[in-house]
């Protein structure tokens, strides 16, 4: 079951925002879509949730083709990065909307409806909020509205396009971990939008991550970490160095770097320490290579750092813990 | 004294004696004159079967161009705000013909496509249907020359308040109907009410293009303003004034609603509802 994308592809007037694709997205897992601005998630999610009229493909949404269902046929949930909350409505009747506007032999009567979203307010902690405007919310609140909106017409598939962009950190990270909890709770097939790929690493089952409207590799987090399988996912996921050596390009992560005062077998590049930055508990560190003039930026501990007992301007030599070529 | 305060003091004088003499003066006069020869005199006018006409026309072509254009209006300012169609601008240009073109134009372009000897006068004659000097034709003329204030007043509404709120209704299961009356009239309620007032205003007062159109027929195809000029001519100065006095209130009732409706609207803003 779940989501089958089979050749979807969609152009605006001569732009294209995808080519065509095939994706399997699987049964009850939390999938992040990341990608740079421009690749497409957002059309690729608007598409899945029926918002966009695809130029080819079809989808499959547990079993059902959906290709041509209006959105509301398509029993998913839709949070929009800017809330779309209805402006002119309570939370309390934000989150019932849902339930209200069904035909009649489906919507639950007065009493059941109340004690629904009543319940779904209790669960995105909105309690004492009922009667409040979304102008009267922060943001945080009004995602959690309109989450609780979404979630009231019991959807099979829960769409998040970039849920948490507008927020500051802080809230970001409370947000991030309730949603990962909410789905294991819920057992929803979820999909979630973001540019972030910090924020994918720590919420995703599995990461789809795309480039010019294109899937450039998908995996769990370790995986598109560890063997990244081109250059673009790479660099889209971590500091990267790319060193050139004997004709050939060599990519490095920052953190992947040791330093030595002697030169050895792996330590046999040369380099200059240009400056070195306390963020936090890490250095960082730019080097300047003796033989050609690149630089390479290096992350160490603290620790690590300072026992080397290095001043700028010393000469150093580089050995990599780990190495991808192309 | 400051200088400042001088061009200041002067600044407002100049106002205010411009309102005087331009706007409460008429106002003043129409009043005066209506009541000078006394309140028989008036009632005798304002009860009289041609006036009572008169204002029942006016009336009838109102509350049958107010529907139509509230329909019209929507449609169009629909279609012009959420679909991408070729001749779009052309078309929003053209919303504003009626603005621009002189409403004895207005008139002359029904009768010469609907008059004798008119492009579709054939069309009518067969069914026997009489427009032009005839209600159809009023109601036409008015129609045409009220039609912008709807569209005029949704576009920037409905431009401002974007989609999203409708797409995520219709990622809830919303039907079309249901979107629209639930989402989108409470969101231009106001913008709506609003057109309605001058749109209704406009239809009261139309002279010119309905002048053209009526035919002048006393007690059957004159509307109030035609009435009026009719009981001037015939130098019936108490009873033109009269019943010039009854559209003016109408006109006073308009503007007071629509200052109480801007006044709800500014509320409901600041308190965020
Ligand atoms: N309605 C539209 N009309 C024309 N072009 C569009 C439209 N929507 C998207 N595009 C184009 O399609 C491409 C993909 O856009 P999309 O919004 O899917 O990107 P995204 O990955 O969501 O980016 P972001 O992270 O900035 O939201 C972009 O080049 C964009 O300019
Ligand atoms: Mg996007």
């Amino acid at each position: 079951m779940g989501i089958e994308i089979k050749q979807l592809s969609k152009t605006f007037n001569t732009q294209r925002a995808l080519y065509p694709l095939d994706l399997t997205i699987p049964d009850g897992e939390l999938t992040v879509l990341l990608g740079p601005s421009g690749s497409g998630k957002t059309t690729l999610l608007r598409a899945i949730g029926g918002l966009e009229l695809p130029e080819g493909g079809t989808i499959v949404i547990n079993g059902v083709d959906v290709t041509y269902l209006t959105p509301g046929e398509r029993e998913i949930g839709f949070v929009f990065q800017n809330y779309a909350l209805f402006q002119h409505m309570t939370v309390f009747e934000n989150i019932a909307f849902g339930l209200k506007i069904k035909k009649r032999q489906y919507r639950p009567g007065k009493k059941e409806m109340k004690n629904r979203v009543l319940s779904l307010i209790k669960r995105v902690q909105l309690e004492g909020l009922e009667d409040r405007f979304p102008s009267q919310l922060s943001g945080g609140q009004c995602q959690r509205v309109a989450l609780a909106r979404a979630l009231a017409i019991e959807p099979k598939v829960l769409l998040l396009d970039e849920p948490f962009a507008a927020l500051d950190t802080k809230v970001r990270h409370e947000l991030r971990r309730w949603i990962r909890k909410l789905h294991q709770e819920l057992n929803l097939t979820t999909i979630l939008v973001t540019h972030d790929q910090e924020e994918a690493m720590e919420i995703a089952d599995k990461i789809i991550i795309m480039n010019e409207g294109k899937v450039q590799q998908i995996g769990t987090p370790l995986e598109v970490y560890q063997e990244p399988t081109n250059p673009f996912v790479f660099r889209f996921l971590g500091r990267t160095n790319i060193i050139h050596r004997l004709e050939k390009k060599a990519f490095v992560r920052s953190h992947d770097i040791e330093l030595h005062k002697e030169k050895s077998d792996t330590a046999c590049l040369e380099a200059v320490i240009h400056q070195a930055r306390t963020i936090g508990s890490m250095i960082r560190a730019e080097l300047i290579r003796a033989d050609v003039p690149e630089f390479i930026e290096a992350e160490f501990s603290y620790d690590y750092f300072h026992s080397l007992n290095l001043r700028p301007n010393d000469k150093v030599f580089v050995s990599f813990k780990k190495v991808k070529y192309f | 004294m400051n200088k400042s305060i001088l061009i200041r003091s002067l600044l407002i004088a100049i106002t205010i004696l411009f309102l005087t003499l331009f706007l409460i003066l008429p106002l003043f006069t129409v009043f005066y004159e209506a009541f000078k020869r006394g309140t028989d005199v008036y009632f005798a006018a304002i009860t009289d079967p041609e006036t009572f006409s008169a204002i029942r026309l006016t009336l009838v072509t109102t509350a049958i161009v107010l529907p139509l254009n509230l329909a019209f209006g929507l449609c169009a300012a629909w279609a012009i705000t959420r679909y991408r169609f070729r001749g779009k601008n052309i078309f929003i240009t053209l919303i504003d013909l009626p603005f621009a073109v002189s409403p004895v134009i207005s008139g002359l372009i029904f009768i010469l496509l609907l008059g004798a000897g008119g492009l579709m006068e054939p069309l009518f004659q067969k069914w026997d249907i009489q427009i032009i000097y005839a209600l159809p034709g009023i109601v036409l003329a008015t129609l045409f020359v009220t039609f912008p204030y709807i569209p005029r007043e949704l576009i920037p509404a409905l431009q401002q308040s974007g989609e999203d709120e409708e797409l995520a209704a219709q990622t809830l299961g919303a039907r079309s109907w249901q979107i629209f009356f639930r989402i989108t009239i409470p969101k231009i309620k106001w913008a709506l009410l609003y057109a309605l007032i001058l749109c209704n205003a406009r239809a009261i007062g139309e002279f010119g293009a309905v002048s053209v159109v009526s035919g002048h027929i006393r007690g059957e195809t004159n509307t109030m303003p035609l009435h009026i000029e009719i009981l001037y001519n015939e130098y019936q100065f108490s009873a033109a004034f009269a019943v010039s006095s009854l559209l003016t209130i109408l006109a006073m009732i308009t503007l007071l609603v629509k200052s109480l409706i801007e006044k709800i609207n500014l509320g409901e803003r600041i308190h965020g509802n």
